[in-house]
């Protein structure tokens, strides 16, 4: 089977500083792949280079296209790698601000990505727009309404759902359930469970919560000072950590 | 006369503009910068559109300007004499004399020719501007022809209001390529732009763009298939000339909700008035 995304070799340095290094992996369509580590590990280093929105200094990005096969997206032309961004990936920012347009109702910001992609049917539009609203849980009477109106569970659900009406194949989250409170959180994992699993996506998720990569992720890299330090199924790891940062994380975690 | 280069600015910079202006016709619809100078009025007066008109005006050259489609308003008539003082070219009020039209917020209503050049003056030349306040990523969007921020504008309309309400400033897709602003002229105006006869050329001064549209050219207003385009104005005749067809302004004439409606375009209005034609209001 052909992976749906090759990483291999990426390095990226700030000046003398490392950002990540010689990072490599595998996904497979329908894989769920989480990434946890310390503040300043490289872990949304890594995900920015893989996601195209930094340049690499070394390595391949390979990505399986559905029209023309395996292609490296670092090396790709610059409108390509964006109506990737705009079509077949996902970005799920731990801000929502930063993912949403703040002036703009929640069904504009749901429908930007079909009105990008050529969608130029109102009608269709709206329809698409409410039927995602609510599929994340966000009631339809709220379409026109600005997200600066909406709470923070909502707002997060909201760049979900913008970020998935394309029908993406693969989704990277940067802390997807980071400021937001346990209860909220737990509904919103649930979402992205359900979502993960109905679309059969893959993702790759960075955090420092381990609750949420037991959860959602089947496998998991830990990362140290840019370097991977292990990698495995996500059980394996947090069941019998082999490095000794890994038992420091997992041993790190209070108990209720 | 002897005081000012021919038409104020000195030759170097006109020849500047007008590369400026031979980018933006050979490109249509995309925003050439320029170093614009300081001009002797305020941002926000024709300060590009001045720059533009100097820039192409000749000493046989005609020339005429409006302001919301009058010739007799501050605008227009301090922009009409300072090129009568700094150029002495000829200047006229009447559309079809005229070689060169500056105008602002406007289309003539009457139809121009070959041979004649219409100035906008343009505060924001960004169609993207207020979606996508960075300019290094509007100019990305424009190079990559990235335009569907474009119809959230449009879809925001209607989901306010149940219909497109923008109706200046409308934007445009040029031969399908450049996502254009015509300048805040009425969407009314915005089918004119299209295969019009006469060179179009659009100057922002504060923004420093310059972007033209040549002789039948494609201009497409952006709509959506279930929301077409309409070209809207007031659904009245005019008061003083009766027109049924051109665009109108509405006038509060008295403290006891008394209004009239009466074509913005003065000279269209003035000559259907010479040849006969009375509203309801004419005195």
């Amino acid at each position: 089977m052909t992976p749906l995304l090759s990483v291999q070799g990426i390095t990226k340095r700030y000046g003398a500083h490392i950002g990540c290094t010689d990072v490599s992996f595998d996904l497979y369509p329908g894989e769920v792949m989480g990434i946890v580590g310390e503040s300043g590990s490289g872990k949304s280093t890594l995900l920015n280079c893989m996601a195209g929105h930094l340049t690499p200094d070394a390595g391949q990005v390979v990505f399986d296209t559905r029209t023309e096969g395996p292609r490296d997206t670092i090396i790709m032309s610059e409108p390509e790698r964006r109506m990737l961004g705009r079509t077949d990936w996902a970005f799920v920012h731990q801000h929502a601000r930063d993912g949403l347009r703040m002036g703009v109702s929640a069904g504009g910001n749901v429908g930007e990505r079909l009105m990008a992609v050529g969608e130029r049917h109102y009608g269709d539009i709206r329809d698409k727009a409410t039927d995602w609203l609510g599929r994340v849980e966000i009631d339809a009477s709220r379409v026109d309404d600005r997200p600066t109106t909406f709470s923070g569970g909502m707002q997060q659900r909201l760049q979900i759902a913008r970020n998935l009406v394309t029908g993406p194949r693969l989704v990277f989250m940067d802390e997807p359930t980071g400021g937001l409170d346990v209860s909220v959180q737990a509904r919103l994992l649930d979402l992205l469970r359900g979502l993960v699993r109905d679309m059969g996506l893959s993702a790759i998720i960075v955090t420092h919560d381990l609750a949420v990569v037991r959860f959602l992720a089947d496998r998991l890299m830990v990362m140290k000072s840019g370097r991977v330090v292990e990698a495995g199924l996500t059980d394996q790891v947090l069941d019998d950590p082999q490095h000794a940062y890994s038992q420091l994380l997992v041993s790190s975690v209070l108990q209720v | 006369m002897t005081e000012y280069n021919f038409a104020y600015l000195d030759e170097q910079t006109k020849r500047m503009i007008r590369r400026a202006i031979l980018k933006g016709l050979a490109i249509p619809g995309y925003q050439v910068p320029f170093a614009s100078r300081e001009m002797p009025m305020p941002y926000g007066w024709g300060t590009g559109g001045v720059q533009v008109s100097a820039a192409v005006l000749t000493p046989k050259d005609t020339f005429k300007v409006i302001d919301q489609g009058a010739d007799d308003t501050t605008n227009a008539v301090s922009i009409r004499t300072f090129f009568q003082r700094t150029a002495g070219v000829a200047t006229t009020t009447a559309t079809s004399d005229a070689t060169v039209i500056q105008t602002r917020h406007r289309i003539p209503e009457e139809p121009l020719h070959e041979g004649q050049i219409l100035v906008y003056q343009v505060p924001i030349p960004e169609p993207l501007r207020f979606l996508e306040p960075r300019e290094s990523e509007t100019r990305k969007m424009h190079s990559l022809e990235e335009y569907g921020l474009m119809h959230v504008k449009l879809y925001e309309d209607i989901s306010r209001h149940g219909h497109i309400a923008t109706s200046y400033a409308y934007p445009v897709k040029v031969e399908g390529r450049y996502v254009t602003d015509p300048s805040p002229i009425p969407k009314f105006d915005n089918p004119k732009l299209g295969d019009m006869a006469a060179i179009q050329l659009f100057g922002a001064g504060r923004e420093q763009r310059i972007y033209a549209l040549p002789p039948y050219t494609q201009v497409v207003s952006l709509d959506f298939q279930d929301h077409p385009f309409e070209a809207s104005k007031a659904d009245h005749p005019c008061g003083m000339c009766g027109a049924t067809d051109s665009y109108l302004d509405e006038l509060i004439i008295d403290d006891a909700g008394g209004r009239m409606f009466v074509c913005s375009d003065t000279d269209y209005c003035e000559a259907r008035q010479a040849a006969g034609h009375k509203g309801k209001d004419a005195a």
